[in-house]
């Protein structure tokens, strides 16, 4: 077990600078998630934590020890792939057991480990068979039970879940959160699904563009986004955004309507609302003119555009809802709800 | 995709309808005539290599299944294999030699002039006196109310319908005779070295122009793949006199194995890590990876990874090289002497056909043994070019 320290890090190919002075600090035993569109960098930073990658600028530590030069092998740290990466050739057993017969450990020590991992995981029927004879789900247990028996310091996740069907993927999903929790093992995973990377997060690193955007828990992404990226990308149904302006507290939306906030800013905002923030109230400020509706069951997702403009806007109701297309709905929202962020650089505006 | 578009549509009436895919049909039977087309050739190779070598002069491979009417002749026993039997004077026996057996004879004569002129079951008067009659299989009885009194026994002539006849003589004479057993030796010691030699060195250049980073790679890779258009022929001869040179120097004869093995591997070379790289390069890189992370080093990814995974390549190319110098006469013509403990069997064969170029039962049956070898090793490959090994190792 081992924390890991990010310093200024840096990597570029040739001239193209992918990631931009990361920096981070990942406490020991902690479940870390690396989130982010696809092209951010994430992954990059994963391999050049494994080793994989050579690092441009900045250091890596892990435990105490800088890693920049060390060989993957000696980092001390498993990973489990996208594709899971068996080794086709061999069987589940020999598989698991090929890391530890490199490090030479005596047979019956490896057996045992392979044996323990397989029981945890519940593949134990599976261990003599070919990775081609088994399914998608018992696959990536295999590839998981490879990085459990070498007993690492860090776990390193590369998006292990997306080749699964979406039942499987929440299954594993709780299964990997459980394993982590009971091994007690650094973990860093990459993910670009934001529900995956908010459940499975002590702390989550939003990455855009190779910037780190936040880092923090899921309930502070979600609650205080640092930035016009992170509040849309965090939350589903996604964040509405519109251009408006904030007068002493007063905030005027492109349409006319005046909101309510509990600040005395003055300045050209980007407003940020939650569908699941507002509250149907016949006395609303605002008013959406409905065009459709998306019946969850649970809840309701009102489509619609703000009254007299064009700003599409999404709300969330409790329970069933069903209107009339082109019904007038009105919604109230609480002033502690608003996000505000700055109209140039989108950052987070505290009131 | 075509039949599964027609099995989609339901159908409008249950009945059995033509549902013929035309197209599919026209490139079936064009296949069908390839392949008949192709192997034609050796069909016929193999068929006259069994065949009776009397019958292979008179007809070709295909009428091997069809009786042949032929002449014949042969010769009753003397005067004193008579027997006196009920009053009579009797010599009795068959004509036909053992070899002979089986042939039907229809019609016989004395002469060169009469031969066919006697159906059989009648009989002639020979000189001798009496009364000759022969029988369909070829016994003859030929009686007589006085003594025989001649020495040689009576020519009788006949026409005869033979039966096919298929041997394994020819082989067993090509194999025993002509020295092609001594060649076949030969060749699989030129063949099995200049098959693997190359491999091992490709395997290793493979990976490393695969999956090694070093400066310089992609050039290297270039010339490589430049180096497959130099033809062999150009090179023979400089190669030789390089070899000639170098050869006394390290003490080794100008013309022996050692030197085809080794102008076969470096022909071989290029269209092997030419091969052998693209399939290695085209191996899931996290494979590879994964191993790395597992402690593995370039030497034990290549050991345990690379080469079991590469097998379908190696096979493949495996039977290329095995098949080229196998059946490679220029090389062999040029780099290894022409004794009986060097001479190929693609050496050997042309010089049956300067030799033996009228016995076709030689030629052919030399040509099958050479053909045998090759086509045991590709059947016993190929099965590596149809299966995936990948399969199961991503997604």
């Amino acid at each position: 077990m081992a924390s890991i320290v990010l310093k200024d890090l840096v990597k570029d190919y040739g001239k193209v600078e992918v990631l931009h002075h990361v920096a981070g600090q990942f406490e020991d035993g902690e479940f870390i998630v690396i989130v982010g569109p696809s092209g951010c960098g994430k992954s990059t930073l994963l391999r050049m934590i494994a080793g994989l990658e050579t690092v441009s600028g900045g250091e890596i530590y892990i435990g105490d020890k800088m890693v920049n030069k060390l060989e993957p092998a000696d980092r001390d740290i498993a990973m489990v792939f996208q594709n899971y990466a068996l080794y086709p050739h061999m069987s589940v057993r020999q598989n698991m057991a090929y890391g530890l017969k490199l490090r030479k450990l005596p047979k019956e020590e490896i057996n045992k480990r392979v044996e323990e991992a397989a029981e945890i995981l519940e593949i134990k029927d599976y261990l003599d068979r070919k990775p081609r004879q088994l399914s998608g789900g018992q696959r990536q247990r295999v590839a998981m039970g490879r990085a459990i028996v070498r007993d690492p310091q860090v776990f390193l996740f590369d998006e292990p879940l997306s080749n699964l069907d979406a039942k499987l993927r929440v299954q594993m999903r709780l299964e990997i959160r459980k394993l982590q929790r009971r091994l007690g093992v650094t973990s860093i995973y990459v993910t670009h699904d934001q529900v995956e990377a908010m459940t499975l997060g002590d702390r989550l690193m939003v990455l855009n563009g190779g910037y780190v955007e936040q880092f923090g828990t899921p309930i502070e992404l979600y609650d205080r986004p640092a930035s016009v990226f992170v509040a849309g990308f965090i939350g589903s149904p996604a964040m509405n955004f519109m251009k408006a302006k904030i007068n002493s507290g007063k905030i005027k939306l492109p349409n006319g309507t005046i909101l309510n906030s509990n600040t005395q800013l003055s300045a050209d905002i980007t407003l940020g609302i939650r569908p699941e923030h507002v509250v149907a109230d016949a006395k609303g400020a605002l008013e959406l003119e409905v065009e459709m509706f998306e019946q969850l069951g649970a809840n309701t997702l009102v489509h619609g555009k703000l009254k007299d403009s064009d700003e599409p806007f999404v709300a969330s109701m409790p329970g069933h809802v069903s209107e009339e297309p082109g019904t007038l709905m009105k919604f109230s929202i609480a002033p502690e709800a608003l996000h505000m962020f700055d109209a140039k650089t989108g950052k987070r505006l505290e009131p | 995709m075509a039949n599964v578009a027609v099995a989609d549509i339901p159908a409008k009436n249950p009945s059995f309808s033509l549902n013929i895919d035309w197209s599919k049909l026209a490139t079936h039977i064009v296949l069908l005539l390839l392949v008949i087309v192709w192997t034609l050739p050796t069909v016929g190779l193999l068929v006259s290599s069994v065949r009776d070598k009397d019958q292979l002069t008179v007809s070709g491979w295909w009428s091997a299944l069809t009786t042949t009417e032929r002449t014949g002749g042969g010769r009753t026993s003397g005067a004193e294999a008579q027997k006196f039997v009920d009053g009579q004077f009797v010599i009795e026996g068959n004509l036909l030699s053992e070899d002979e057996k089986g042939r039907t004879i229809s019609a016989f004569g004395l002469t060169n002039k009469t031969f066919g002129e006697n159906p059989v079951g009648t009989s002639v008067v020979p000189k001798a006196g009496g009364e000759l009659s022969v029988f369909a299989n070829g016994d003859y009885r030929w009686v007589s109310d006085q003594e025989f009194d001649f020495s040689r026994g009576q020519r009788v002539l006949y026409v005869a319908q033979i039966p096919p006849r298929f041997t394994l003589e020819n082989y067993v004479e090509v194999l025993t005779s002509e020295g092609i057993d001594r060649s076949f030796i030969n060749s699989f010691t030129v063949t099995i070295p200049a098959t693997i030699i190359p491999i091992l060195i490709a395997a290793f250049a493979a990976y490393a122009l695969a999956w090694m980073q070093f400066p310089g790679r992609g050039y290297l890779v270039a010339i490589v793949v430049g180096l497959l258009v130099v033809p062999l022929q150009m090179s023979l001869i400089p190669i030789l006199q390089l070899y000639n040179n170098v050869a006394p120097m390290l003490g080794v004869e100008a013309k022996s194995y050692l030197g085809i093995w080794l102008a076969h591997t470096g022909f071989g070379l290029p269209l092997a890590i030419y091969l052998l790289r693209n399939y290695m390069a085209g191996l899931p890189k996290e494979i590879m990876e994964s191993a790395r992370m597992d402690g593995a080093s370039h030497f034990k990814i290549f050991t345990t990874m690379v080469l079991p995974l590469s097998f379908p390549a190696l096979a493949s190319f495996a039977i290329f090289q095995f098949l080229w110098t196998w059946n490679d006469l220029l090389v062999a013509t040029v780099f290894l002497g022409v004794g009986d403990n060097e001479l190929v069997l693609t050496g050997r064969l042309r010089e049956l056909i300067g030799s033996r170029g009228d016995n076709w039962e030689i030629l052919t049956s030399g040509a099958f043994i050479s053909i045998i070898v090759p086509l045991a090793v590709f059947f016993s490959l190929q099965r590596y070019f149809v299966r995936g090994l990948l399969a199961g190792s991503v997604k």
